[in-house]
C-alpha cells in the first residue's frame, strides 16, 4: 500500500518549504516493517513575495540592495551578483582592493554559513540531543581530546577540566530541561528514533560544538561589519566597495589598525575552528577521526553514501547519472596576481571552476569536465513552468533568463481547507519555484542540474589544476577513495547525503585556507584605490546611451550557481539622466536543487534524490529531512520572481570579453 | 525556609519570582543579589559578566542604575516561552538575533547557555528540531499551554488576502497563521521594516498585496500590545534589549508614534555619528573612495539619510561594537523607517506617505542626496 509522507514546514532551513513522497510498506529479511520511497518526491515552495518586479524602474545603483532582501543568509552573495551584472553591463572593471575585499566577504559568507549549516541545521538530523544527556562527562572528555585535540574551551573558564567542562555542559542541558516541562527547540519526538546511531558521549560533544559554533559565528561575521558596517545585509556597492582605508587622526573608517586586526582574527578564528572542530568531526561521522579513542569502532553514518543521489531514471529504472554546474568563483589575486573576476572566468583560475558535469554514474572513479560560460549563454540556461504556479504567454517553451517572463498564476490548493495537504500531485503546478534546465549549446535535452558544494568539489577535482584543486584531490584521494585511509569508495559516490556533507566541509576548508593570503595582498596594497567613481557617472549619462545595455552578474554562492540577469537604459521621465532597471531576472541555487518537473515530466534533484530512501518510521521521516538538509535549502532565495509585465524582451547579443 | 526554597533550582527561581513582585526594600534588593549569584553559579555564569551585560542593557534603555539587580533578577526567573512565527522574509532578522553579543569577560560558551535559560524559544522554524505537522502541533501545545502570555515575535509581512496561495504554510493561509497566534499572545513584537512596515513586499507596486503586522493587527481588530522594532534588519542588542526591558518592567518600554520603542528609535542616527563633526565644520565626501571618505567626512552628499532616520546604529552599533554603516564608509539607506525602499524617509516622519505616489521617479536613489530641507544642524 502507498500513502504520501507530507514535511510541511520543513524546518532548519531558510524560506518555507513543503516536502511530499509516496512511500510503499515493504517487510525486510528479518521480518520487520519498513517504508521504502518507490519514486521522485514533490519539493513545493509555498512563499512568494515578487523582489523583481520591485526592482523594475529602480536606479541600478540601488538593486543590490533589493537584491540582498531576496535572503538574509546568502546577504553577500546576492547583493554582489547584482552589482556584477550592473558593473558588466557598463562593461566597468573594479579595482584590485574591489575583488579582494569581496573574495574574502564570500569567502567569510561561504566559511560561517556551511559552518552553522553543519551545526544548527543538519546536525539535529544526526545527533540525538536527549541521549547526549546521559552522557559520560569523563568519556566524553577522553573523546574530545582525542578527537579535537586542538579545541580546549576549558581553558580559561570555571572548569578546567574537559571532564567538568562536559559535566557542566550536560547540567546546562538538563537545567534548560527542568526549568520547564519542553525543551524550547529541542523539543522533538525523533529522539530515540533507530536511525540516530551515536553513542551519547559522541552526540554530547557534537551538542556541545553546536553551542561553540554559535559563539565562534558572532566573531566571524565581524569580518563583514568592518567592510560592509553590519551583517546581515553589509553595505557594498556598484565599482567597488563602500569601505576604504581609514587616514587622519581622527575619525576615519573602521578601516584602521584595529579594522585591520579584527578582519585578521575573524580569519583566523575561521581556520581555526574549520581545522579544529568542523573537520574532524565530519571526519567522526565518518568514522574517519583516527584520534578518537577506538575511532573504528565507533558509530558512524557511511551508510548514507548509498541514499541522496540526484539524478534521472531510464523507464526500467537505471540511474542515469547526476549532473552537474558551477559559473565559478573566487577571482585569482593576491600580492602578485591582479585578475578580476571575469578575466579569471577566461583563463579558468577561479579558485571554484566553472563547468559541467554530466551523467556522473555512481560507480564512477573519474569525473569529465566541460567548461561554461554562463557570460555568453544565451541558450543553454533555461527555465520551465510547467509545474509551478506561473504561466508563460505565447509559449510552452523554456526560456532564457535575458526573455524570461514570470506571471503569477496560483492554481494550487485553497489555503485553511482541512484536505489541502491531499491535493498535490506531480501532474499538476505544485510550487513557487521554476524549473531551471541546462542544455549543451542548445540542442540537447534540458536537464536538471545539481549546484552547490557536491558540483564544487567535482568540479575542483576534475581541472586538478590550481593548488586549491590539489589540495580537494588529496583529501577525496585520501578520505574518500583509498581503501587504506579512506572509505574507499569511488568518487561517484560523492553524489549522496553524505557525499555532500563531506563535500561542504572540504570546500570550507580550502577556502578558510584561501583567505589569508587575500588578507595579505590587500594589507599591502592598502593604500589603492577601493571603488572607481566613473561608474556613477555612467549611470547618471544614461540620457545619452543608444541602446539599453544588458548585463550578466554571476557568482558562485554557498549553495551554487547564482546568476542576476539585468537591462538597464535611460529613464521615461524627461529632464531624468539617472539610469533605470527595465528587467531583472535571477536564477539561483536552491532553485536548481529544489526545483519542480519540468515540460518533460524530468523531476528535479531534491525529488529525485529521494528516492530509495528507507523510513523506520513515517510519522517520523527523519531520513527524508536528513537528505533534503543535504542540499542546505534556501526556499527564500529560490522564490524571488515576478517579471515587471510579462512581456518578452527583444534578444540582445551580451557583450563581454 | 529560605534555605530550602534554595534547595533547588525550581525554588530558586520562585523565590527570585516572589521577590521581584514585593516592593523594593534593601532587605530585598540584598537577598536579590545574593540569589542571582547563586543562580548564576548554578548555571556556571559569571556574575560580573552577567551584572556588566544587564548593566550595558540597562544604560542603553536608559534605565536607572538602581534596576539592575532587578533586571538581572527578572531575566533569571522569568523564562517565558516566545513563539517566533515567519512570513515573507528572508531570515536576515534571525540572522541579527543570533548575533546578540551578550558580552562577558568569561568563556564564551557559558554565554550560549545563558541565552537557553533567557527564555524558552519554543518555536522558530529556521532552528528548531521538529519539522512538519509535528512542528506545528508543538506551536498549538505551547501557545494554550501559556495563552494570554506567550511572547510572539514575528518577522516578514504577510499577504493581506489570505486567498491568493502567495503564503500558505503547514495548510494554513499568512492570516490564518498569524491571527491564531495573535489572539493567544500576551505581547507581539514585530522585528524587522518588512512585519513593522511591510518593508520590502510592501514596496512598489507591492504584487503581492503585502502588509505589515499593525495593519494586518487593525484590520482583524486584534487588540494586543505591539512593538515595532524596525530596521532591515534590526539590531541584535535592540531586539534583546527589548526582552530584557519587558522582563524586568512586565509592559512595554514608551514608543514613538510609530510603536516603536523611544530608547532605541528616539534619536536621529545622525545626532550621534561620529562624522557629525565634520558635518558642522562642512566637510563632505564627494566619492566614495576620495580623501574626504578616507578622512571620515559626513557622507550626507553620498546619499546618507542619517539625519531623518531613527534607529541607534551610530551609539549601539553592530556585531558586538565592531563597526556601523557610516563607519565603513556607506551612508544610512534608512531601513528603520517605513517605506524606506520608496523614498518614504524624505517625508514626514509621524505619517509617512511613499515618496513615489507623488513624485515622478518610482522611488529616488538611496545615493541621491537628501534635499537639503530636510537637513537641519
Amino acid at each position: 500500500m502507498t500513502t504520501n509522507v507530507v514535511i510541511d514546514p520543513v524546518t532548519r532551513i531558510e524560506g518555507h518549504l513543503r516536502i511530499q513522497a509516496a512511500v510503499t510498506e515493504k517487510t525486510d529479511s528479518l521480518g520487520a516493517t519498513y517504508y521504502e520511497v518507490t519514486e521522485p518526491g514533490l519539493s513545493s515552495s509555498t512563499m512568494v513575495r515578487g523582489i523583481e518586479q520591485i526592482m523594475t524602474g529602480r536606479d541600478p545603483r540601488d538593486t543590490w540592495a533589493f537584491a540582498q532582501r531576496i535572503c538574509g543568509v546568502c546577504t553577500v552573495v546576492h547583493g554582489l551578483t547584482s552589482i556584477r551584472a550592473v558593473e558588466q553591463a557598463l562593461n566597468l572593471r573594479v579595482p584590485k582592493n574591489a575583488e579582494l575585499v569581496r573574495n574574502m566577504m564570500i569567502g567569510s559568507q561561504y566559511v560561517h554559513d556551511h559552518v552553522m549549516h553543519f551545526y544548527h541545521l543538519h546536525a539535529l538530523d544526526w545527533v540525538d540531543v536527549a541521549s547526549a544527556l546521559t552522557a559520560d562527562p569523563a568519556k566524553t572528555a577522553a573523546l574530545a581530546v582525542g578527537a579535537n585535540p586542538n579545541n580546549k574551551p576549558w581553558v580559561g573558564t570555571t572548569t578546567t577540566t574537559p571532564t567538568a567542562y562536559f559535566q557542566k555542559q550536560i547540567a546546562n542541558l538538563v537545567d534548560a530541561t527542568r526549568s520547564k516541562t519542553q525543551l524550547g527547540l529541542f523539543n522533538s519526538s525523533y529522539w530515540g528514533h533507530p536511525a540516530y546511531k551515536l553513542t551519547p558521549e559522541q552526540n554530547l560533544l557534537l551538542v556541545t560544538h553546536y553551542l561553540e559554533a554559535l559563539a565562534w559565528a558572532r566573531e566571524v561575521v565581524k569580518l563583514h561589519a568592518i567592510f560592509g558596517g553590519r551583517d546581515p545585509h553589509p553595505n557594498l556597492l556598484v565599482g567597488g566597495v563602500p569601505i576604504t582605508l581609514s587616514v587622519g587622526t581622527e575619525g576615519g573608517t573602521a578601516l584602521n589598525t584595529s579594522g585591520f586586526n579584527i578582519v585578521k582574527t575573524a580569519i583566523t578564528k575561521m581556520k581555526t575552528f574549520v581545522d579544529n572542530v568542523y573537520l574532524p568531526d565530519t571526519l567522526l561521522l565518518a568514522g574517519l577521526n583516527k584520534g578518537a579513542p577506538n575511532y573504528a569502532t565507533l558509530p558512524k553514518y557511511t551508510d548514507w553514501v548509498d541514499y541522496g543521489a540526484s539524478g534521472l531514471t531510464d523507464a526500467s529504472g537505471n540511474f542515469l547519472g547526476g549532473n552537474f554546474l558551477c559559473y565559478g568563483e573566487f577571482a585569482n589575486v593576491s600580492k602578485t596576481v591582479d585578475e578580476s573576476i571575469v578575466t579569471s572566468l577566461t583563463n579558468d583560475n577561479m579558485l571554484i571552476p566553472h563547468g559541467v558535469i554530466q551523467g556522473l554514474s555512481k560507480t564512477a572513479t573519474s569525473a569529465a569536465r566541460t567548461v561554461f560560460n554562463v557570460l555568453k549563454d544565451t541558450q543553454s540556461v533555461t527555465e520551465n513552468v510547467t509545474h509551478a504556479w506561473y504561466t508563460y504567454s505565447g509559449t510552452s517553451e523554456n526560456l532564457h533568463p535575458s526573455v524570461g517572463q514570470t506571471n503569477l498564476s496560483y492554481t494550487g490548493p485553497a489555503a485553511d481547507t482541512p484536505d489541502y495537504q491531499d491535493k498535490f500531485f506531480a501532474s499538476d503546478k505544485y510550487s513557487w519555484i521554476k524549473s531551471p534546465r541546462w542544455q549543451a549549446n542548445g540542442t540537447s535535452q534540458p536537464k536538471p542540474m545539481e549546484v552547490g558544494p557536491l558540483a564544487h568539489i567535482l568540479m575542483m577535482y576534475a581541472r586538478n589544476k590550481l593548488p586549491g584543486d590539489k589540495t580537494v584531490v588529496s583529501l577525496v584521494n585520501a578520505n574518500w577513495i583509498s581503501p587504506t585511509t579512506g572509505l574507499g569508495l569511488p568518487l561517484g559516490k560523492l553524489n549522496s547525503t553524505f557525499g555532500r556533507i563531506f563535500s561542504r566541509t572540504l570546500e570550507t576548508k580550502i577556502i578558510a585556507d584561501a583567505m589569508q593570503g587575500w588578507y595579505d595582498a590587500l594589507y599591502a596594497n592598502k593604500s589603492a584605490p577601493y571603488s572607481d567613481p566613473n561608474a556613477f557617472k555612467l549611470l547618471a549619462a544614461a540620457n545619452t546611451w543608444t541602446a539599453d545595455k544588458l548585463g550578466v552578474g554571476f557568482t558562485e554562492a554557498p549553495r551554487g550557481a547564482l546568476g542576476h540577469w539585468v537591462k538597464i537604459g535611460k529613464s521615461s521621465v524627461a529632464g531624468d539622466t539617472q539610469a533605470k532597471v527595465k528587467h531583472y531576472q535571477c536564477i539561483v541555487a536552491s532553485q536548481w536543487n529544489a526545483g519542480p518537473r519540468d515540460g518533460l515530466g524530468q523531476a528535479g534533484p531534491y525529488e529525485t534524490s529521494l528516492k530509495g530512501h528507507k523510513l523506520a518510521d513515517p510519522d517520523r521521516p527523519v531520513e527524508i529531512l536528513r537528505t533534503i538538509h543535504s542540499f542546505d535549502p534556501c526556499i527564500g532565495c529560490a522564490v524571488h520572481i515576478v517579471d515587471s509585465n510579462g512581456k518578452p524582451l527583444v534578444q540582445v547579443s551580451l557583450n563581454h570579453s | 525556609m529560605k534555605d530550602d526554597d534554595k534547595s533547588t533550582n525550581e525554588s530558586r527561581r520562585n523565590l527570585i519570582t516572589r521577590l521581584l513582585q514585593e516592593p523594593p526594600s534593601p532587605e530585598n534588593d540584598s537577598l536579590l543579589n545574593e540569589t542571582i549569584g547563586d543562580r548564576l553559579a548554578q548555571m556556571g555564569v559569571s556574575r560580573r559578566g552577567f551584572m556588566q551585560f544587564c548593566a550595558g542593557m540597562a544604560s542603553m534603555m536608559a534605565i536607572p542604575a538602581a534596576m539592575v539587580p532587578r533586571m538581572a533578577a527578572a531575566a533569571l526567573a522569568a523564562k517565558p516561552s516566545v513563539i517566533y512565527m515567519s512570513f515573507q522574509e528572508c531570515t536576515g532578522c534571525l540572522e541579527s538575533l543570533v548575533n546578540s553579543s551578550i558580552q562577558s569577560s568569561a568563556n564564551s560558551t557559558t554565554i550560549e547557555n545563558l541565552i537557553l535559560n533567557l527564555v524558552s524559544l519554543d518555536y522558530q522554524e529556521t532552528l528548531m528540531t521538529s519539522a512538519g505537522h509535528e512542528a506545528e502541533t508543538i506551536r498549538d501545545e505551547i501557545m494554550a499551554a501559556n495563552n494570554g502570555s506567550f511572547v510572539l515575535i514575528v518577522d516578514g509581512s504577510i499577504p493581506k488576502d489570505p486567498t491568493n496561495g502567495y503564503f500558505i504554510s503547514g495548510g494554513k493561509s499568512g492570516v490564518t497563521r498569524f491571527v491564531e497566534a495573535a489572539n493567544q499572545a500576551g505581547l507581539i513584537l514585530a522585528v524587522g521594516t518588512c512585519a513593522a512596515f511591510g518593508g520590502l513586499p510592501n514596496a512598489d507596486p507591492n504584487p503581492t498585496g503585502a502588509v505589515s503586522i499593525g495593519e494586518l493587527m487593525a484590520s482583524k481588530g486584534i487588540n494586543k500590545p505591539l512593538i515595532n522594532i524596525s530596521g532591515c534588519p534590526p539590531i541584535a542588542e535592540v531586539i534583546t534589549g527589548v526582552i530584557m526591558y519587558y522582563l524586568t518592567y512586565g509592559a512595554a518600554p514608551a514608543l514613538d508614534s510609530l510603536k516603536r520603542p523611544r530608547v532605541f528609535y528616539g534619536e536621529d542616527i545622525h545626532d550621534e555619528c561620529y562624522r557629525k563633526d565634520y558635518f558642522e565644520k562642512g566637510l563632505f565626501a564627494n566619492t566614495f573612495d576620495d580623501a574626504g571618505a578616507r578622512q571620515g567626512y559626513c557622507l550626507l552628499k553620498l546619499g546618507c539619510k542619517g539625519p531623518i532616520s531613527n534607529n541607534a546604529c551610530s551609539e549601539v552599533k553592530w556585531n558586538a561594537r565592531t563597526s556601523f554603516p557610516m563607519k565603513s564608509g556607506h551612508g544610512c539607506m534608512g531601513c528603520s523607517q517605513p517605506y524606506f525602499w520608496d523614498g518614504g524617509v524624505t517625508t514626514a516622519k509621524a505619517n509617512p506617505v511613499p515618496f513615489w505616489k507623488n513624485g515622478p521617479y518610482k522611488s529616488p536613489s538611496f545615493y541621491s542626496p537628501l534635499p537639503a530641507s530636510l537637513v537641519d544642524d
